[in-house]
């Protein structure tokens, strides 16, 4: 049983009443909300509360680091090796691809000044890795150790080496939150690279997976398709793969298929990942971690039901090229030597 | 002789920051929707032994660090740490004598309540997630109670 308390203290006129208390601080509380969710006012605040969070964060963070540095240094030189063997293996192909992919970029940069359209070229690519923190289980949410100081904002773009990985939603001075493309609340207009078709994909709260709920029964889509990313709403840069199709079900009396999809970035297995930099750097839609996907949500979806494959034929084998129908939008070209999904050497 | 005040508000707030540090540790997948409130529990505990040291305000700051910490909406855990540690206080003289049975059965109440808020702000904010395993740190914190009064009970024990 709990022990009673023994307080020295007189009974009579000791602190403010409960109540008032109570109330005072729940209506903090509630302002705190207020402000926070409808107004967006709370930046600074944030930032000196996360000034205090971020030791914690980093002290949480540093056992789980340590020991993967541990048994790093400790691994056999057997396995060293075959790593390093595995790793210039892959990086001979890679080089490969980018020797042709040099020459398809100098290509694709003189057809955009013919169209005087050169901004979207990827510039800049920064790698932070993954705090060993756990934010709320329900949310796909993680931690990373960049933040303000090296130049993160809000609505980046965040790739890993296999496909997009999410977007920055809280930026701090070290830190920044980013909210993956699985997250229930995230939305990402993307395309297939084989007919063309575009379409949005929603995280489904499932890191396996994503649901595309605009795809009407008759449209081209099977499974095995690989879905890129349109560039449409200025927070991604287009042309990298995002998800692949694993499921199309067409009830013929529904208006829309069942499409679920798998997506390349390997979600729930990342510990580091690349934050990207590419013109315009600010996006024209507020990159606002909630409005961003649901503007993004909202455009093409009006698009996507009627899009014929004609308008829009992605180039065959490389999927850096942007639909030429699309001609405003802002990150189209780039530069990062991500393998190719269709030839990913495994 | 007794632990004294200051040694019992130390230990207030070292047990409260401590439960506030594994809140963010990463447990194994099927582990982390289980992962109980063990900043809440805290509070409760200490408001039940020593109600004049354990306030509402420092438990509505560990709510506010919480938010922070998990990158949620200000205030969401704010506002249910003090609802929570506001009960506790109203409840409490009742509360500390019930069988430990008992209490943890009331302790499960108060952590419903808890997670009913959060569930709501949740809501409302556009965050919503409906499936049942949200609640399953109602009833781990609520097997948990025992072991907590145990630890506790001996720390205060141990110091007199």
């Amino acid at each position: 049983m709990v022990e009673l308390s023994h307080d020295s203290r007189p009974i009579i006129g000791r602190d403010r009443p409960l109540g008032a208390t109570f109330l005072a601080l729940a209506l903090a509380s509630i302002a705190l909300m207020v402000a926070d969710q409808r107004y967006d006012q709370l930046e600074r605040v944030r930032g000196w509360l996360s000034a205090v969070a971020y030791p914690v964060q980093l002290a949480v963070d540093l056992p789980f680091r340590a020991w993967s540095r541990l048994t790093e240094s400790f691994a056999d030189r057997s396995r060293l090796r075959q790593g390093n063997l595995e790793l210039s293996a892959r990086l001979r192909l890679a080089n490969l691809q980018l020797q042709r992919f040099a020459a398809l970029e100098d290509e694709n940069r003189r057809l955009r000044d013919m169209r005087e359209n050169s901004s979207g070229v990827a510039d800049r690519a920064l790698v932070a890795s993954i705090l060993n923190v756990d934010l709320d289980p329900f949310r796909h949410r993680v931690l990373l150790d960049k933040g303000a100081e090296h130049g993160v904002f809000k609505g980046q773009a965040v790739l890993d080496a296999d496909g997009i990985f999410g977007q920055v939603s809280q930026v701090h001075a070290r830190t920044s939150e980013v909210i993956l493309i699985s997250d229930a609340e995230h939305a990402i207009p993307v395309q297939s690279n084989r007919s063309g078709l575009r379409t949005i994909a929603v995280g489904t709260g499932d890191s396996d997976q994503l649901s595309l709920p605009f795809v009407t029964v008759e449209s081209d889509l099977k499974a095995g398709d690989l879905l890129i990313s349109t560039g449409m709403g200025g927070v991604f840069p287009s042309g990298y793969p995002v998800a692949e199709v694993t499921r199309v079900e067409r009830t013929p009396a529904a208006t829309f298929a069942l499409v679920d999809a798998r997506p390349t970035a390997r979600l729930d297995r990342d510990r580091e990942v690349l934050l990207v930099w590419f013109e315009p750097p600010a996006p024209p839609a507020a990159p606002d971690a909630s409005a961003a996907p649901q503007a993004a949500a909202t455009q093409p979806a009006a698009a996507s039901g009627g899009t014929t494959p004609s308008a829009t034929v992605a180039a065959a084998p490389a999927p850096a090229t942007p639909p030429a129908a699309a001609g405003a939008e802002p990150g189209a070209a780039t530069t990062l030597p991500v393998t190719p999904p269709a030839e990913a050497p495994q | 002789m007794r632990t004294s005040n200051l040694t019992r508000r130390l230990f207030y707030w070292l047990s409260v920051a401590a439960g506030l540090v594994l809140a963010i540790v990463p447990l194994p997948d099927w582990l982390s929707p289980v992962r109980p409130d063990l900043a809440l529990l805290a509070v409760i505990y200490w408001i039940l032994t020593s109600p004049r040291i354990a306030g509402l305000g420092y438990a509505w700051l560990a709510g506010l660090l919480l938010d922070v910490l998990r990158g949620m909406t200000l205030g969401q855990h704010a506002l249910g740490f003090v609802l929570v540690a506001f009960l506790t206080h109203r409840v409490q003289l009742r509360m500390r004598m019930f069988p430990i049975l008992h209490q943890a059965g009331a302790v499960m109440v108060l952590l419903a309540v808890y997670h009913f808020v959060i569930f709501w702000t949740d809501g409302l904010t556009g965050h919503g997630y409906t499936g049942w395993d949200r609640w399953l740190p109602v009833l781990c914190g609520g097997l948990l109670w025992p072991l907590i009064v145990a630890a506790g009970d001996s720390l205060l024990r141990a110091r007199r």
